[in-house]
């Protein structure tokens, strides 16, 4: 290319103002029409960029607001503690309550040590082979399936062939198996982002691998981790289809974890599609949707008081 | 080997896979003392140093070959565990890297990985290891906050004292100036002096007039060979290999 094909575009303008033909073949014919200035093209990118985040915020804050609008005004102390009755038609909401307590909370206490433990063997205990790939590759593709074949998965294995019935526990392991895809990648990327200086400096001092990880890596890996955890928590208050044939619909109070539980989030399902009563669901969604922005907020304020302390 | 050599290796070799990057190093380094490892980019400097405390291990390409001797006593041996050998021989890096702890949990932190759990005794071995590095007075009142928010320089004296917890016997430091001011770089360099009178310290630096200012004796390698080794003064003003006076003149490359 020569030095003045180089420097041509520069002088567009000349070439338009004198009405020459452009010097090479494939110069765009108007280019005056395509210069905007840098500083206008940064304004405009600047305020698209705005507008797209704004319009994801708007669309969140507008099922918010639509939820609590229709939903909080039913949310009565009597909603939160009381039992259903007539099917969901009266009374409240307690044994969901507990129930996705119970469910949601036994899935994640399961799959997190798991795949906290997964993501450390994948990082710290094992170099690049076949073997990690597969791991890897497995993981991915399990968080790929729907979440309505876990359910059947779950109720053929662990509520049959295991014979833990329709049960909190049959629900729970079968959210484990959901979200352990997640807990294991977002663990691992956490554990990946920890300074490579640190683990040479905890091995310099003489310290094992083991206390390397506890010491160290896990520690600066915690908010990380803990983010995927939160993720977790967040899945498995809300999943419907998992669950609808492994820990039941019963709206009793549990007496066991081998006891059906139905979650909020069923309920809910339950209340709409059969049309028991709609301020009952809204209000159902209304406590749902509370209680994953309380959790957001709690594991985002102690994430904060947490960085804030070892930074 | 004399008593006095803290350290030698013999005939030292390591290939980073298919790459050697040491080449018979036979080096003998005398104990309470600092020896300097001088040399062009790439020679080598900063791998004969990790080979002391074997970091190299923790890389699965690297491969060593030869003889590596602590007090006579033979550092891929059964006798000295490798957790044992890097209690002994500590590095300082070349970047100030405290964990993102507490002043006080980094510097115990040694300490705990061996075992020490008793908080009267954590608190002198700290004690004792920040005023080692003159941080004790500075730093007594605020050690509960966060080591990544001290200076440069603080940083790194926090990173010797961390080190100086777990009683080593040599302290290895490769550049361990090169991130800092010259005024902090000066402090440090006044740091090892007084250092060595307890420790053998072995440092790599780029900076010649600093292997000059600190050093009892030095060796320079030169693409993974240690071309020549001896009294510090000697070897900046009369090498006895050709390659060295290159260097040392500042005519090499
Ligand atoms: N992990 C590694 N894998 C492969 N080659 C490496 C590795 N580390 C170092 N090398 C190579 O070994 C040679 C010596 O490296 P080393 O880091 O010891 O040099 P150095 O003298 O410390 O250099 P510098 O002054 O730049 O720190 C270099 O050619 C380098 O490219
Ligand atoms: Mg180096």
């Amino acid at each position: 290319m020569t030095r003045q094909a180089i420097s041509n575009p520069l002088h567009a303008d000349e070439g338009a103002d004198n009405g020459a033909p452009p010097p090479q073949i494939n110069a765009p014919r108007h280019r005056r029409q395509l210069r905007i200035p840098p500083d206008v093209a940064q304004r405009i990118v600047v305020g698209g960029l705005w507008a797209i985040a704004m319009s994801a915020v708007a669309v969140l804050l507008f099922i918010i607001v639509f939820i609590m609008v229709k939903g909080l005004p039913h949310v009565t102390p009597e909603f939160l503690l009381q039992a259903p009755a007539k099917g969901g038609r009266l009374g409240g909401v307690s044994p969901m309550i507990f129930g996705t307590i119970a469910v949601a909370g036994l899935a994640v206490l399961i799959a997190g040590p798991i795949g906290v433990i997964t993501a450390i063997y994948l990082t710290e205990y094992t170099r690049e082979s076949k073997l990690t790939a597969f791991i890897r590759f497995g993981a991915d593709c399990l968080a790929g399936i729907p979440s309505i074949i876990f359910g059947l998965f779950g109720f053929v294995f662990f509520a049959d062939t295991l014979g833990l019935g329709i049960s909190i526990i049959s629900g729970a392991l079968t959210l484990a198996l959901m979200v352990l895809p997640t807990i294991i990648r977002t663990s691992e990327e956490a554990i990946r982002a920890v300074p490579a200086a640190f683990r040479d400096v905890s091995f310099g001092l003489g310290s094992t691998r083991w206390q390397m990880v506890t010491r160290v890596v896990l520690r600066s890996a915690l908010p990380g981790i803990g983010t995927g955890i939160v993720l977790s928590i967040g899945r498995s208050i809300s999943e419907t289809a998992a669950l609808m044939l492994t820990s039941g619909m019963v709206a009793r109070h549990p007496s066991s974890v081998f006891d059906s539980a139905r979650t909020l989030a069923l309920h809910f399902f339950t209340l709409s599609r059969e049309g028991i009563s709609m301020p009952k669901a809204y209000a159902t969604a209304a406590v749902l949707v509370l209680a994953i922005l309380m959790i957001n907020l709690l594991a985002y304020w102690f994430m904060r008081r947490f960085i804030a302390r070892v930074r | 080997m004399t008593a006095q050599h803290k350290i030698h290796s013999k005939d030292l070799n390591l290939w980073y896979g298919d790459f050697h990057a040491l080449k018979d190093v036979s080096i003998a380094v005398r104990d309470r003392m600092i020896t300097a490892i001088i040399g062009p980019s790439g020679c080598g400097k900063s791998t004969l140093l990790r080979c002391f405390n074997r970091m190299n291990d923790l890389n699965a390409a690297v491969r060593v070959q030869g003889g590596l001797f602590l007090d006579g006593q033979d550092c891929y041996g059964a006798r000295l565990p490798l957790t044992q050998l890097r209690k002994r021989v500590g590095m300082v890096f070349q970047r100030p890297n405290p964990f993102p702890l507490s002043i006080f949990d980094n510097v115990a932190y040694g300490p705990r990985v061996h075992g020490v759990t008793g908080k009267d005794r954590l608190a002198e071995i700290v004690e004792q290891s920040l005023a080692s590095t003159a941080l004790w007075d500075v730093l007594k009142d605020r050690l509960w906050e966060p080591a990544l928010d001290l200076s440069a320089e603080q940083q790194q004296r926090l990173c010797i004292s961390r080190l100086v917890a777990v009683e080593p016997e040599v302290l290895l430091m490769d550049e361990p100036c090169s991130a800092l001011d010259p005024i902090a770089t000066e402090h440090i360099e006044e740091l090892m002096r007084t250092l060595a009178e307890k420790y053998t310290i072995i440092i790599v630096t780029h900076n010649m007039q600093q292997a000059a200012r600190i050093s009892k004796e030095t060796g320079f390698m030169l693409l993974g060979e240690l071309v020549e080794f001896g009294q510090t003064e000697q070897v900046f003003t009369n090498p006895r290999d050709k390659r060295t006076e290159d260097y040392v003149t500042g005519r090499y490359g």
